[in-house]
Parts: structure tokens; C-alpha cells; sequence
């Protein structure tokens, strides 16, 4: 089947489509977008998380269909081309990322913890509220330490989030 | 895996008279999705449901109760202030559940609907009852610590199934009494919980008793009973982790300190949410204390076989009901 879909503010078709295709497929090996990772395959990892229709979800677990006429932002539709989104910047600074395999997924996961408080107008989120955010991320190499350091740091520089 | 074809329904009925032999309802497809690329689901056509216009959470007609449509995301279930207010055990139950980008896609519908974890079943390479009836139970003899320990079938040979139901969601609606509202060819009916997932006895393939092209619409909630609710999950890890036993408990303690009303379920420990009529019983009127309701949990788990490899589970079942009553209680 061919599916359209808004992808980081483009409509993109890929043909042939096969129905039971995951968006994670349909994203990395026909849109050419490989930031979304595919580790797991399964809902596990969480590396290959997307916004869809705003909303973080599990890019692997999603059917193509399910996908079609709806928006999608990857971790490249963050910040423009060649250059770094707050939340990139603080992982950047903070040496949050060891292999990076984890990293998009955390960014987008990242992205719309720190959007969602700052849209609600609530204070910077505190660890609890951080490491539920994150429980769908896994990460083999750092033990977290320095990711919680960059969140901490992103959410410290909250008003210039977009 | 087969080629299939996918159709996006706009309405209930529209999803029904789609629905033809191989099809398969799709919800949000964290299991499904997952379930065919594995090989263990193979349908021909898939029936999105997921967009139906079943997306509201709101008063029910008549009776203060709550209706919660079928493709309600898990997520916006447990924020709704409603649930949030009126039903906090079910918001904790569903935020206990899975992560953030699961709860985000999965539905109300789909999470009652899905299917066990036992690694067997998930294996298209091993035998399995429940996926291939007759074909035997690698768990008995195998892995099975996370399994059963009660209501299940490991005496029955073909039809032998220990499995069990991995939903947090339904554990607390089914100590909320809750009533599954369906839709199909023959009509419309309402499905009460516990009475949706069926013990594996001589057909460990079927999880319920719905029938094929049986659509789900709703589920209803009655008025929230009077006392306190608590829901607690014990497993591996603090997050993201199926129960190895959870309870889903109300408890109305009188003036007088006895127990006016209990309503008791527990996952992790059967192949459907297991209503603990046993222990209510036990514990009403009784004055609400620690050694009425661990008695109240002996004499529930009383019916516990646990196999070999899982015989933890019921102590964890005890020390969870008489915790969890006596947190209540306090
Ligand atoms: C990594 C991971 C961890 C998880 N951890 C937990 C956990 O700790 N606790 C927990 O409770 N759950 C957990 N889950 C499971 C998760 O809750 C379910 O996958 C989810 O609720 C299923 O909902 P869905 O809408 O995505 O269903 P789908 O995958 O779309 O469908 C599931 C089944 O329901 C059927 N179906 C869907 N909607 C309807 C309908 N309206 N009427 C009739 N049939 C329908 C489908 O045909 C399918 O058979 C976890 C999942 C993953 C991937
Ligand atoms: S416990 Fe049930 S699901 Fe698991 S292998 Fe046995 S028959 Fe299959
Ligand atoms: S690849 Fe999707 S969650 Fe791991
Ligand atoms: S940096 Fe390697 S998995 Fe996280």
C-alpha cells in the first residue's frame, strides 16, 4: 500500500508498503531517516521513540496504517539541520552520551517532558517525575548518571525551550 | 509472515461488517504489532480500531457511574480527573503499567485484550496449547516462575495452559465491578468483570469469551464504593515490569472498626484477574485487623497449586493481601 504522513513538517509517501510494516521501518529504510533506532524491536528500549501526532510513542510498535495522514517528528525535526536543540546541547555538555544508540530516543523523550511542563507552566521536573519520564529508555552505557545530569541541566534552562 | 491488508474504520458498525475470517481488530498494536512480527498473530486483515469515535471518558447514563470508551488511550485513562478523583486505584493500576510511549498508544480495549507473556507462546518454535491447541506445555516442565499458581489447567494433558493474564488495567476494574460493553454480529451486549477472561480449563486458546468479530466499545465503571482503594504491584523492578503478583483492593471499615465492605483482586496469579470472593467473604464484619485478614489470605490461596518453580508467588500473594488491607484499614 502507499502511505502519506507528515514527517518533521513535510508530507513524505513511501510505496509499497507492506500493512504489518512498523512506522520504524517505513522511517529508516524508505524515508531515509535513520536518527530512530532500532534496538529492541519490541516496546523495550524505547531507541526508537517518535512523536506522533505530539504524543512520544514507540515507533516499532506502530503499523505503517496507523501512521498515514498523521504528523511525525523524528529526532532530526528537533532543531534544524546542523544544529543542536537544547536538549541536544545539555547531553552534549553534560557527557551523556557513550555508544548514542539510546541517545535519539532519549532526546525525543527528553523533548516532550520538558515541552509538556514548560506548556503547563509547572517548575522544572524533579528526579521521580525525570526517571518515570524516562522508564521506557534503556541505556547499556552510562547507568543513567550523567543523562539525569543533562536533563537536569536542559530543564534548568527551561523558558528558552520551545 | 502473510501479506494482510489494513482497513481504518469510522465507526463501530463499519469495524463489525468489515471483520471476516483472519481478520483481527488492531488497537493501539503494542501487542499485536509485536505478536505478528513474531509470527504468533498471522491475520489477514486488520481492522483499525483505534481511531473509532469510542475516545470519550465521561458520566454514565443513569447511576453516577463512569463510561470509558474502548480506544481511550491508557495514558489520557489515568490522567482524566474523573478517574483521577472518583476511581484512583484504576489511575495507579494503568500508570503501573508498561512506560510512557506504550501507555501512550495503547488502548482501553487493547490492554484488556492482550495476550499472555509466557515465553512459550511468544515462540513460534515450541509447542504451545494456547497458540496451537493439542501441540502441549513446554512451561510445566519448563519456566514457569512467573506463571500461575491458581485456577489454571496443568493437570490436562492437551489442553494444559498455566498461563497468566498480564494486565494491570484489568485487575482494577475487576475489583471495581466493572461491565465491558461489546458490540458484534449478534448484537450488543454487556460482559461483567470478573466474567470477561475465562480460566483455560479444556480451551487454553481462548482468553475470554468473547467471539470472533466481537468488537469492544466501552467498558462501564459503576459509582466508586465507599472506603479507601489501593493498588500495589510487586515485581522484578521498581518500573516497567509485569507483576509477578499485584492487588487491586477497597476496603469500607465501619465506626465500630469492623469490615462494612472488601472488594479483592489479584493479578499475576491466574489466567484471568482473580476476583478474591473468598477473602471478602472472610473478612466481613470481622474487626479489621492483621490476623483477620491474613486468615481472610490463607483461606483465599487455600485453592492455590502452585508448580514447582512458583511456589514464592503464593507467599507473595499472602504477604501482598494482608499488607495492602492492612494499609487500607489504617
Ligand atoms: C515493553 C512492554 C511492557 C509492558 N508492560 C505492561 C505492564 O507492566 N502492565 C500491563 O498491564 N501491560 C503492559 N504492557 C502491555 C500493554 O499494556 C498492552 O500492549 C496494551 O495495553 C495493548 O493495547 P493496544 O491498544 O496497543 O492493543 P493491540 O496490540 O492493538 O491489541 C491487543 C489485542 O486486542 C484486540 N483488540 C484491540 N482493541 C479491541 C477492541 N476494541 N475490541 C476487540 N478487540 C480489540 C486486538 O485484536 C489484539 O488481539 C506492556 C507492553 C510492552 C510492549
Ligand atoms: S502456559 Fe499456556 S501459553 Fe504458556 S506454553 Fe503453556 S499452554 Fe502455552
Ligand atoms: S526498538 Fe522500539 S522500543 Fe526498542
Ligand atoms: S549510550 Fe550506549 S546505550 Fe546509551
Amino acid at each position: 500500500m502507499r502511505v502519506t504522513l507528515t514527517v518533521n513538517g513535510s508530507q513524505r509517501t513511501a510505496d509499497d508498503v507492506w500493512e504489518g510494516e512498523s512506522l520504524l521501518f517505513v522511517l529508516r529504510e524508505r524515508l531515509a531517516l535513520p536518527g530512530s533506532k532500532n534496538a529492541c524491536e519490541q516496546g523495550e528500549c524505547g531507541s526508537c521513540t517518535v512523536l506522533l501526532d505530539d504524543v512520544p510513542v514507540c515507533a516499532c510498535l506502530v503499523a505503517a496504517g496507523q501512521a498515514a495522514h498523521r504528523r511525525v517528528v523524528t529526532v532530526e525535526g528537533l532543531a534544524p539541520r546542523g544544529e543542536l536543540g537544547p536538549v541536544q546541547q545539555a547531553f552534549l555538555e553534560a557527557g551523556a552520551v557513550q555508544c548514542g544508540f539510546c541517545t535519539p530516543g532519549l532526546i525525543v523523550q527528553v523533548h516532550d517532558l520538558l515541552r509538556r511542563t514548560a506548556g503547563a507552566g509547572l517548575p522544572p521536573p524533579g528526579d521521580a517525575d525525570i526517571r518515570e519520564a524516562l522508564a521506557g529508555n534503556l541505556c547499556r552505557c552510562t547507568g543513567y548518571e550523567k543523562i539525569l545530569d543533562a536533563v537536569r541541566l536542559a530543564a534548568s534552562r527551561l523558558p528558552v525551550m520551545p | 509472515m502473510r501479506p494482510f491488508a489494513y482497513f481504518r474504520a469510522e465507526d463501530p458498525a463499519d469495524a463489525v461488517a468489515r471483520f471476516g475470517p483472519g481478520a483481527m481488530y488492531l488497537g493501539g498494536g503494542t501487542n499485536l504489532v509485536d505478536l505478528m512480527r513474531l509470527g504468533v498473530a498471522r491475520p489477514g486483515l486488520l481492522v483499525d480500531v483505534s481511531r473509532l469515535p469510542l475516545d470519550r471518558v465521561g458520566p454514565a447514563a443513569g447511576g453516577g457511574g463512569l463510561l470509558i470508551g474502548a480506544a481511550v488511550r491508557n495514558s489520557d485513562l489515568a490522567a482524566h480527573p474523573l478517574v483521577r478523583e472518583r476511581y484512583p486505584m484504576l489511575a495507579r493500576a494503568v500508570l503501573s503499567g508498561a512506560s510512557g510511549q506504550i501507555r501512550n498508544m495503547a488502548t482501553v480495549g487493547g490492554n484488556l485484550l492482550q495476550r499472555t507473556r509466557c515465553a512459550y507462546f511468544q515462540d513460534v518454535s515450541m509447542p504451545c496449547n494456547k497458540r496451537a491447541p493439542g501441540s502441549g506445555c513446554p512451561a510445566i516442565a519448563g519456566d514457569h516462575e512467573n506463571l500461575a499458581i491458581i485456577g489454571h489447567s496443568a493437570g490436562a494433558g492437551g489442553s494444559a495452559c498455566v498461563a497468566t493474564h498480564p494486565s494491570d488495567m484489568a485487575v482494577a476494574l475487576t475489583a471495581l465491578d466493572a461491565r465491558v460493553h461489546v458490540t458484534g454480529a449478534a448484537g450488543d451486549r454487556v460482559i461483567p468483570m470478573p466474567g470477561l477472561h475465562r480460566l483455560p480449563g479444556a480451551e487454553p486458546d481462548r482468553d475470554t469469551v468473547l467471539e470472533a468479530g466481537d468488537l469492544i466499545t466501552a467498558v462501564e465503571l459503576p459509582p466508586p464504593p465507599p472506603g479507601r482503594s489501593l493498588y500495589r504491584k510487586v515485581r522484578e523492578r521498581a518500573s516497567f515490569a509485569f507483576a509477578l503478583v499485584s492487588a487491586a483492593a477497597l476496603l469500607d471499615v465501619a465506626g465500630d472498626g469492623t469490615t462494612r465492605g472488601c472488594k479483592l483482586a489479584l493479578g499475576g496469579v491466574a489466567h484471568a484477574p482473580w476476583r478474591a470472593y473468598t477473602a471478602e467473604r472472610a473478612v466481613a464484619g470481622l474487626p479489621a485487623t492483621a490476623s483477620a485478614f491474613s486468615a481472610a489470605a490463607d483461606a483465599e490461596l487455600a485453592q492455590a497449586r502452585p508448580l514447582p518453580g512458583n511456589a514464592h508467588k503464593v507467599a507473595l500473594a499472602r504477604g501482598l493481601i494482608t499488607a495492602v488491607l492492612e494499609e487500607l484499614s489504617r
